[in-house]
């Protein structure tokens, strides 16, 4: 490809991404340690609606997510959020990661974790003071923690881990909510909690991009879905998307002969 | 159990306050500690220090402790405060890296420092600085390491620890060939001679405490972050590599600092161990700082005050020795996770477990007692039959010491009265708790058959198990499942016939 079909393939990259989508992702591929994982991902995300992501595991649902929002570098393509660059936007979009990225025995309360969501908007030095500690309880009564919210995170249960993290994302007050498996290894109290908020978001005319992994609930929680199989299978409304077709094209064959290529390019890229 | 029961009730009156536990801390340290170290005064000690001298030291009269104190208790407050932000970060060992690297950087700053102005070698910045330098480096080549796939993070630190000390190592046999013979002093460094330090030295390592705490108490809440959920603080802007460059740039000051007083063997140890005792006190991370510091502060200013009044003992070995006493101590009697509140909270369990065994035992021998008979007679029966030993002997496998124990305890709970020798009968609060724990009991076993999916014969084992570990939130959850009324205290018939012969 010369400079110049690159400048056209540029240009029609950048208008390719429409500014009212909550995210755009364009051609992206991404590696680890060079090996592809996801490939030429091309995606906008409906904005107001419940958006799954689904995916075998391995598919690169998480991974999706991750270099989307920068923490994986991609190896080609680029993603907007509401057509601007992830750090001129960030405030407007929340991140609740999965549980088990994190150490709990560490020596903090939930209201602390939760508060850690305010930090960007409490700035460079400063304490939290009051204002935010109380912005920060509101949040935890949201998601019904506000009795736990002395309570050291180790001596909480899984759900309420969960819950904690999701109240960390609700505190900053962002416009899009992208959450990692929040479903898995919850109680059933936990899974509605999760439910109920995410349809009160959506009532605010908010978007959410929920990496999830439970089948039989797609079609109750979710207006649309993504799915994802090493690149793009299919994506849309769950009505029309959601078929047993599209499903059996994202679980069936594993790819295997992709899976092999990437493996080989990680080898013929020199170190 | 009465003896038993009653040393948990003085163990939790003495260590109701860390406060408390603390003092006890020092009374150990002073009942046990010096004169199991003084018992080898002939050999160690010429003679053991005049109360005169001993409280020339507490009271820093002479100038030259003065410094000493000052200075290394100062490192100690420093090493505690930063520890803390490592320990959480799981970077224990980053320490010990900067520590040992340090070593070839002193060496090549003397050298250098020779061949520009001979016999000036020894100024004391110039080898920090080497230092300083050389601990960069070292960390900086682990970071390198690790980008290697097949190198794991444990294996790079441990090969870049021994090839800087090694190299550090070669140069000092170097040095000490060299016939100028100012290269006297430089082997303090690795086992610390805070004895050696002079005001000057004092001044660099106020000033260096100063600014590390200062950056501490600044970025805190930054670096709780970073420590807690870096990918978080990551996608939230902030800039992690930079915090990690802080912390790593604080370790490596407080590093230096300590070479003087404790040595580059044991510096890791007073950045560690006064973090991870302070996680035995609190569960904030805004006083595990703090009570870290103070653990810090108060092994150096113990360490050096014992050094000076036995002259013969390595100040640096007896600073981290008191800092690991403080350790233990607090491994045992800490609050939060120690050994002596677990042991407690298990032995409050299995109490709790005996009382309620012993409480549905009494339930069920009068429901068979009763037979099929109509519920109000039944309840009376609670309040009115008698029951003996022995037939509570047969509900269980336990022996009849166990059940005259937990009788005795019963009875002094008021949860049952003795009627005649062998014969029991169940208190109004008595009835009250066995009633709970009966529904409790069945409640879980119709769980376990209807939705486990297990046979009936097995329930009785399971649930016992399950119900005395269950929390309230727990127990709604199931009354919920089960589409049981809370507010109903119904108690549901065993699922399973309930025989004499267990």
């Amino acid at each position: 490809m010369n400079t110049k079909e690159k400048q056209i393939e540029k240009n029609r990259g950048v208008e390719a991404h429409p500014a009212d989508s909550p995210v755009s992702i364009h051609d992206m591929t991404v590696a680890y340690h060079r090996k592809p994982v996801l490939w030429d991902i091309d995606y906008d995300a409906p904005a107001g609606e419940l958006i799954a992501i689904i995916g075998p595991n391995g598919s690169g649902k998480t991974t999706l997510i991750k270099s989307a929002l920068g923490l994986i570098p991609c190896l080609s393509g680029e993603v907007r959020f509401y057509g601007e660059l992830y750090k001129n936007v960030r405030h407007r979009i929340a991140y609740v990661p999965q549980r088990g990225s994190v150490d709990w025995e560490f020596p903090v309360n939930a209201l602390d974790v939760v508060c850690m969501g305010l930090y960007r908007e409490i700035g460079w030095f400063l304490p939290v003071t009051k204002k935010y500690k109380q912005q920060a309880m509101e949040a935890l009564d949201q998601v019904g923690m506000a009795n736990f919210a002395k309570r050291q995170i180790s001596q909480l249960s899984g759900g309420q881990q969960q819950r904690v993290f999701l109240a960390r994302a609700l505190a900053q007050n962002a416009d899009l909510y992208i959450m990692d498996e929040p479903f898995t290894g919850v109680d059933a109290a936990t899974e509605r909690a999760i439910v109920d908020i995410l349809r009160e978001l959506r009532s605010q005319g908010k978007t959410a991009l929920v990496v999830h992994h439970d089948l039989q609930t797609v079609t109750e929680y979710f207006d649309s879905v993504l799915l994802l199989n090493m690149r793009l299978v299919a994506s849309g409304p769950t009505e029309t998307t959601f078929s047993s077709e599209n499903l059996r094209k994202t679980y069936g064959g594993k790819l295997a002969l992709l899976d092999q290529v990437g493996e080989r390019m990680k080898l013929a890229v020199p170190r | 159990m009465l003896n038993n029961d009653s040393s948990h009730r003085v163990f939790s009156q003495i260590f109701r306050s860390p406060f408390r536990s603390v003092g006890i801390c020092f009374l150990l340290i002073a009942f046990f500690l010096l004169p199991s170290v003084c018992s080898a005064q002939d050999t160690v000690f010429e003679k053991l220090p005049s109360t005169q001298e001993f409280l020339n030291v507490i009271f820093m009269r002479d100038y030259n402790t003065r410094i000493v104190l000052m200075g290394t208790t100062l490192f100690g407050l420093s090493a505690g405060v930063v520890g803390v932000f490592t320990l959480l970060r799981k970077r224990s060992l980053v320490g010990d890296v900067v520590s040992h690297s340090a070593l070839p950087g002193i060496g090549i700053a003397f050298l250098v420092m020779e061949a520009i102005h001979p016999g000036g070698g020894k100024n004391l910045l110039g080898l920090l600085v080497g230092a300083s330098v050389a601990g960069i480096l070292g960390v900086t080549c682990t970071t390198l390491l690790k980008r290697v796939n097949r190198i794991k993070e444990d294996a790079s630190l441990a090969i870049v620890r021994s090839v800087f000390f090694g190299l550090g190592i070669v140069l000092f046999t170097i040095i000490q060939g060299i016939p100028t013979g100012s290269a006297s002093g430089l082997n303090h460094f690795i086992f610390g001679k805070a004895a050696s330090m002079t005001s000057a030295d004092v001044q660099f390592i106020s000033i260096a405490s100063a600014i590390t705490i200062f950056i501490c108490i600044l970025l805190y809440k930054e670096m709780n972050l970073l420590c807690f959920d870096e990918e978080f603080a990551s996608i939230r802007g902030w800039p992690v590599l930079f915090l990690d460059f802080l912390l790593m740039f604080m370790v490596v000051g407080v590093t230096i600092v300590g070479l003087q007083s404790v040595g580059l063997l044991l510096v890791v140890a007073m950045l560690i161990t006064p973090a991870a005792s302070a996680r035995f006190w609190t569960n904030r991370l805004n006083r595990m700082l703090p009570i870290s510091a103070f653990i810090g502060g108060f092994s150096a200013f113990t360490g050096v005050v014992l050094s000076a009044l036995f002259p013969k003992l390595a100040t640096g070995a007896i600073i981290v020795l008191v800092a690991s006493f403080c350790f233990m101590m607090s491994l045992l009697l800490g609050r939060r996770g120690g050994v002596i509140v677990k042991m407690r909270s298990y032995f409050k369990l299995q109490k709790r477990i005996g009382r309620d065994d012993l409480l549905r035992a009494f339930y069920e021998v009068i429901e068979m007692d009763t037979g099929e008979a109509s519920k109000d007679l039944f309840e009376k029966n609670l309040e009115t039959n008698k029951v003996k030993i022995e037939q509570l002997l047969n509900r269980r496998s336990w022996s009849m010491k166990r059940v005259k124990r937990l009788l005795k305890s019963a009875v002094r709970n008021d949860l049952v009265i003795n009627i005649s020798e062998n014969s029991y009968r169940l208190t109004a609060d008595g009835i009250r708790h066995a009633q709970e724990t009966v529904r409790n009991h069945r409640l879980w076993e119709i769980y376990l058959i209807r939705y486990a999916e297990f046979g009936s014969a097995h329930v009785d084992q399971l649930a016992d198990q399950i119900e005395h570990v269950v929390d309230a939130e727990v127990l709604q959850e199931l009354e919920k499942s089960l589409r049981e009324d809370p507010t109903h205290l119904d108690i549901p018939q065993s699922p399973h016939p309930i025989t004499h012969d267990y």
